[in-house]
């Protein structure tokens, strides 16, 4: 590694969007001396982030050059690094490093970032990080790095996330971070974080872990750290560092172990080993505890190098920046939404679970009055009290204040009398799943409600095209397809049928903003884009169990996928009646692509819940009972078998889902799967692992995604 | 607050606790806080107060009183409220705005210790603040026509250069030579006081940030230009009056800058254990002709003087702000107080440091409280100032220092009464 191959880098990337390093010199407080502090700025706003690219870690790693020349001739008696408002650094430019086609130039951007952080190490002065504000991945590392570190009360997100992004903390994170703050706590930030929807630390969590020495708040925490800074190097403070370790004491050798074993169990647990990264970070992690800084950073480098040249980190980059951070928030196929109507009181049709969750969101979310309509008092009743119950629960866990909690009981009402609905501009129905039931109360509700009300179903099998056949309004209609947990789950299908105006459309996807929800607009297909994926996956699964290959062999042949959970667990938890009932629709509309297992029906017919049944001592099996009341064929499959099926059921799915125009490109149906179902970010959503695996070239000839897209470039 | 206090109705002793400032800077583009908020430097003030005085539990302060000449933008929304919430202040303390022009901070300090005096609270802060760059002087005003319809004011007075102008005219022995020998005698006081560390503790010091240039720290104000001469004064232009007197050498320039200073009552400061800087004697304003505001302080010292039983001859120490060193002199010819009187601005003046309108009269208090603690044969100092549209404020302090407060302090109820009634 050199200069020349950095500059070479560098020059790789001539539109980077450069975080420049401004330095002023500062007198500190008390006559210690001068103080050299770096901005790291990007001279944008708020809303655009610092990043490190290779040029502004080219020019970061000049002035720190010039700044260790000035400290050798006695001028200056520390360093700082700071940031923007609100920002630390964000973290290494990610939508950069996804398109470095040579191994060897990530090697160089890896180089590059430790040789510029060493300096920081080598100043010949003390190095202070000031994190006023977010601190991701490489970010963080700058204060990693640094002799010392204070941390504001108001910094939004600090975090290595490598592992959920497909590399490793490998700017000397996986080295300092564990000797910082103990292994338990290392592997906390590293594994358990990312991987758990990766969460973040507040400013006043990384403190209380030992990630930052002192902790100032925001109203001038940029003149305290400073003060501080003059205290340190005064000498008249020397911080404490009470979960800090020395790697190489025996009890230590037996904490970092057990981490990292702990970790791999919950990397195995999370992931089923589907994506390499996880594993490496815990790898290198384990290898440098012996180690020398440098020989870790060797190690770093070579495996960030390895991970930058893997799909799973691409289609990670994919998901993350293109589809849920970009695409979500601008709806492909969305209408002006300048054409969206106000929307001041919204009617729910049925007082049931779905519909109390649903009552319960909107009067939370879009603080208007909820009424809801059931065919007796008793009903009526139990929905608002359970709107009313729900809401105690988020005030007794202090989730929501008082007052919020008496605004939103108010806004939730109920009546037996769809009168109710006069003055609505929104009315929802989630009453039984029967066309002729839903066709019979939207007439009821049309005779009520202005001509402008919009009407929306929350249904996820029937055609809603078919329910607005008989309406007055046929264009005031659209599906509104919510997600079990409706409070959780964050997406929402819009279904737009033939007749369905653009103005109700534009005023769905305004109301699933206020939501908070993210909205693909689909076409009325049966199921769907979500439902429709998930049962065609259930299908093969099950019916390769059907023909006779042994449970535990159909249930875990999909683990190299790392989906949330098994297809035999999915299916119990949704409730085998609902998934064959889903099923037969399917089955109705696209024939045998969708089989309906005699076995399942046999299972609920019955009252079996789930295949399943955890025993006392933990492990799952399939009862004897539960065996006998099914009947398999005799041609098995292998685990590889199911895998390769499914695979190619799913290309040719959404192959035929793409053509059919349900939603406007694979990049949607990958934003439903992340969304809606929870697959991993890692898999891009599912197309990218389907042109991954050659599924879709078998299939369809031809990719989802062009390459480089979600995968190494072209 | 108890029944029994507002029962009694006893005159209650006011003490200035502590007051701190920003630098001050150089109003504009290239001034030190371009793009810095002018509540932000408030805040600044407020938490420094709070970090220097630990003993005065934050919910113990009841009431924030904020002065700003202009009350619109970053200078609004009831910025004595809005600081002490951005300040972290608990939410029970309440704060307001207050205005009178260039004694906005002085008539904050005035007004609350009034307060203290009548027992409707314990402790404050008062302060003040004017981004002069935010907002220059009379931005957004709309006098009323009937000023000119009615000639109730001459035009020329709502124009402060112009009125020092006036001030050289009415006095005829006050001239330029004498107003720039005083103009570069501030500087030179005040970089004397710096070069001995009289200035710095007063100071909080401000963090910005510049596009293009990072984070800064400013530690001392930018507005001084030590070494000055009266050779340099001499040919600088004279912006008001074509041959007039009056220039940007001898009055204060544009400024941005922030006060803020803890009061309390003596029970109170001795209950939470808080430093007596200063023993608040009397106060006063006066108006004068607008056409000559400058004079304001004569009239409103004569009362105050009167208020408090003294005389001129009483005060040891003056901090007299600088508008315009024309004013100074007038005040100073007034009393028979020689130009280059060491009682009179031992730290040069606005002049040298600048003036942010409403910020300065903290400023003031600052440093006599510094130069009573240095000087304890001093027993009473002054703090004044003119103020625009025709008024002056004159602020009499007692030292604590001084050989007599204690003896005065055993009989602090007696004391209050006969000054009361001296009243």
């Amino acid at each position: 590694m050199s200069a020349a191959e950095f500059q070479k880098l560098a020059a790789l990337f001539p539109d980077e969007v450069v975080t420049h390093s401004y330095v002023q010199d500062i007198d500190l407080p008390g006559g210690v001396g001068k103080f050299a502090l770096i901005t790291l700025d990007n001279g944008l706003d708020h809303s655009k982030p610092t990043t490190l690219g290779p040029n502004t870690l080219v020019e970061l790693g000049g002035v720190l050059d010039g700044l260790k020349d000035r400290a050798s001739k006695g001028e200056i008696v520390g360093v700082g690094v700071t940031g923007k408002p609100y920002f630390l650094v964000a973290g290494a430019d990610l939508s950069a490093v996804k398109t470095l086609k040579e191994r060897e130039h990530g090697l160089w951007m890896a180089q590059l970032g430790h040789a510029v952080y060493a300096t920081l190490a080598d100043l010949g002065v003390p190095s202070f990080a000031f994190i006023n504000g977010l601190a991701l991945g490489g970010g963080l590392e700058i204060a990693l790095q640094s002799t010392y570190r204070t941390v504001s009360t108001g910094a939004g997100a600090l975090a290595l996330p490598e592992a959920f992004i497909g590399l490793v903390p490998g700017w000397g994170g996986v080295y300092i971070l564990p000797r910082l703050i103990g292994p338990e706590n290392a592997v906390k930030v590293m594994i358990e974080n990312p991987l758990s929807n990766n969460k973040t630390l507040t400013g006043p969590q990384a403190f209380e872990l030992g990630v930052a020495d002192a902790i100032f708040e925001p109203a001038d925490f940029v003149e305290q750290s400073l003060a501080w800074a003059a205290r340190v190097i005064s000498g008249e403070v020397t911080p404490e560092r009470k979960n800090s370790v020395d790697a190489t004491e025996e009890s230590v050798a037996t904490r970092w172990a057990a981490s990292v074993a702990a970790g791999r169990a919950f990397v195995e647990a999370k992931t089923s080993n589907a994506s390499p990264a996880p594993a490496k970070v815990l790898d290198v992690m384990e290898a440098n505890r012996t180690m020398t800084q440098a020989e870790s950073a060797a190690l770093e480098c070579e495996t960030l190098a390895g991970l930058m040249q893997t799909d799973e980190f691409r289609s990670t980059v994919y998901a993350f920046l293109d589809l849920v951070q970009k695409r979500s928030k601008r709806p492909a196929g969305a209408p002006d939404r300048k054409l969206a109507r106000p929307v001041t009181k919204i009617g729910v049709v049925g007082a049931g679970l779905m519909a109390s969750q649903l009552a319960l969101l909107f009067a939370r979310q879009l603080k208007v009055p909820v009424v809801m309509t059931d065919i007796d008092q008793a009903r009526v009743d139990k929905g608002v009290a359970y709107v009313h119950a729900e809401v105690d629960k988020m005030l007794a866990k202090k989730r929501i204040k008082p007052d919020a909690a008496n605004r939103t009981k108010a806004l939730v009402t109920g009546s037996v009398s769809k009168e109710a609905f006069a003055d609505a501009d929104f009315v929802i129905e989630a009453v039984f799943e029967e066309l002729h039931i839903k066709k019979q109360v939207f007439a009821e509700v049309e005779e009520i409600v202005s001509p402008e009300c919009i009407l929306a179903t929350n249904t996820s099998s029937l055609s809603v095209t078919a329910m607005a056949e008989d309406l007055k309004h046929p264009e005031r209609l659209v599906g509104f397809h919510f997600f079990n947990p409706v409070a959780v789950m964050p997406l929402l299908e819009i279904v737009r049928a033939p007749k369905t105006d653009d103005a109700v459309l534009a005023t769905a996807f305004e109301l699933a903003k206020g939501l908070k929800k993210t909205a693909v607009l689909v076409k009325d297909a049966a199921a769907f884009v979500v439902n429709r994926i998930l049962l065609r996956l259930m299908g093969e699964v099950i019916a390769a169990f059907d023909e006779g290959t042994p449970a535990e062999v159909a249930d875990t042949a999909l683990r190299p996928m790392g989906l949330p959970m098994s297809p035999f667990t999915l299916s119990a938890m949704v409730g085998l009646p609902v998934a064959q009932h889903v099923q037969e629709s399917l089955h109705a509309a696209f024939g045998d692509r969708f089989p309906v297992s005699q076995n399942l029906q046999k299972l609920i017919d019955n009252g079996v819940k789930s295949l399943w049944v955890t025993g006392p001592d933990g492990t799952p099996s399939i009862p004897a009972e539960t065996l006998a009341i099914m009947s398999f064929g005799n041609t098995p499959s292998t685990g590889e078998e199911v895998l390769r099926r499914t695979q190619d059921a799913l290309a040719e799915e959404i192959g035929l889902m793409l053509a059919e125009g349900v939603v406007a490109g694979p990049e949607d149906i990958d934003l439903c799967v992340i969304m809606g179902a929870g697959w991993p970010m890692f898999l891009g959503g599912i197309t990218p692992y389907l042109d991954r695996v050659g599924a879709s070239e078998r299939v369809n000839g031809k990719r989802f995604l062009a390459p480089g897209v979600a995968s190494a470039p072209a | 607050m108890s029944p029994a206090r507002s029962a009694q109705r006893n005159i209650r002793d006011v003490v200035f606790v502590d007051g701190v400032r920003t630098p001050f800077g150089k109003a504009g583009e290239k001034g030190i806080y371009a793009g810095t908020r002018a509540d932000d430097l408030v805040v600044k003030c407020i938490r420094e107060l709070m970090r220097r005085n630990p003993s005065l539990p934050a919910d113990r302060v009841d009431e924030v009183a904020i002065a700003a000449t202009t009350q619109t933008g970053d200078q609004g929304l009831t910025i004595g409220r809005t600081a002490a919430l951005l300040a972290g202040l608990p939410r029970t303390v309440p704060g307001f705005a207050i205005d009178r022009m260039c004694a906005g901070a002085m008539t904050a300090v005035t007004t609350t210790a009034s307060g203290i005096g009548f027992g409707a609270y314990d402790v404050v802060i008062a302060g003040g603040v004017e981004h002069m760059g935010n907002h220059p002087m009379g931005a957004g005003a709309d006098p009323n026509p009937r000023f000119m319809s009615e000639r109730l004011v001459d035009p020329a007075a709502l124009n402060m250069g112009n009125t020092a102008e006036n001030l050289h005219d009415r006095f005829p022995a006050i001239t330029k030579e004498r107003t720039d020998a005083y103009a570069a005698g501030s500087q030179a006081k005040l970089a004397a006081a710096y070069s001995n560390g009289q200035i710095q503790h007063d100071l909080v010091p401000v963090a910005t940030i510049k596009p293009g240039q990072g984070w800064a720290l400013h530690t001392t104000d930018e507005p001084p230009r030590p070494g000055t001469t009266v050779e340099d004064l001499a040919g600088l232009r004279t912006p008001f009056r074509a041959h007039g007197r009056v220039t940007a050498g001898n009055a204060a320039g544009l400024n941005d800058g922030a006060t803020a200073a803890v009061l309390a009552s003596a029970d109170a400061a001795e209950e939470l254990g808080l430093p007596v800087k200063m023993r608040l004697v009397s106060y006063a304003f006066a108006g004068v002709e607008p056409e000559v505001m400058g004079i304001g302080p004569v009239p409103a010292t004569e009362k105050a003087l009167r208020n408090a039983g003294l005389g001129i001859e009483d005060i040891g120490l003056f901090e007299i702000n600088e508008a315009f060193a024309v004013q100074v002199l007038s005040f100073l010819d007034h009393f028979g107080i020689a130009d280059d009187d060491p009682r009179v601005n031992r730290y040069g003046g606005a002049i040298a440091v600048g003036h942010p309108l409403a910020s300065s009269g903290v400023r003031l208090m600052n440093q006599l409280a510094r130069q009573f603690e240095e000087d304890p044969s001093v027993r009473y100092g002054i703090t004044t100032m003119c103020i625009g549209l025709g008024m002056g404020a004159t602020v009499i302090w007692e030292n604590p220092h001084h050989a007599e407060y204690e003896s005065f302090a055993t009989d602090q109820a007696t004391t209050a009464t006969t000054e009361g009634a001296a009243a």
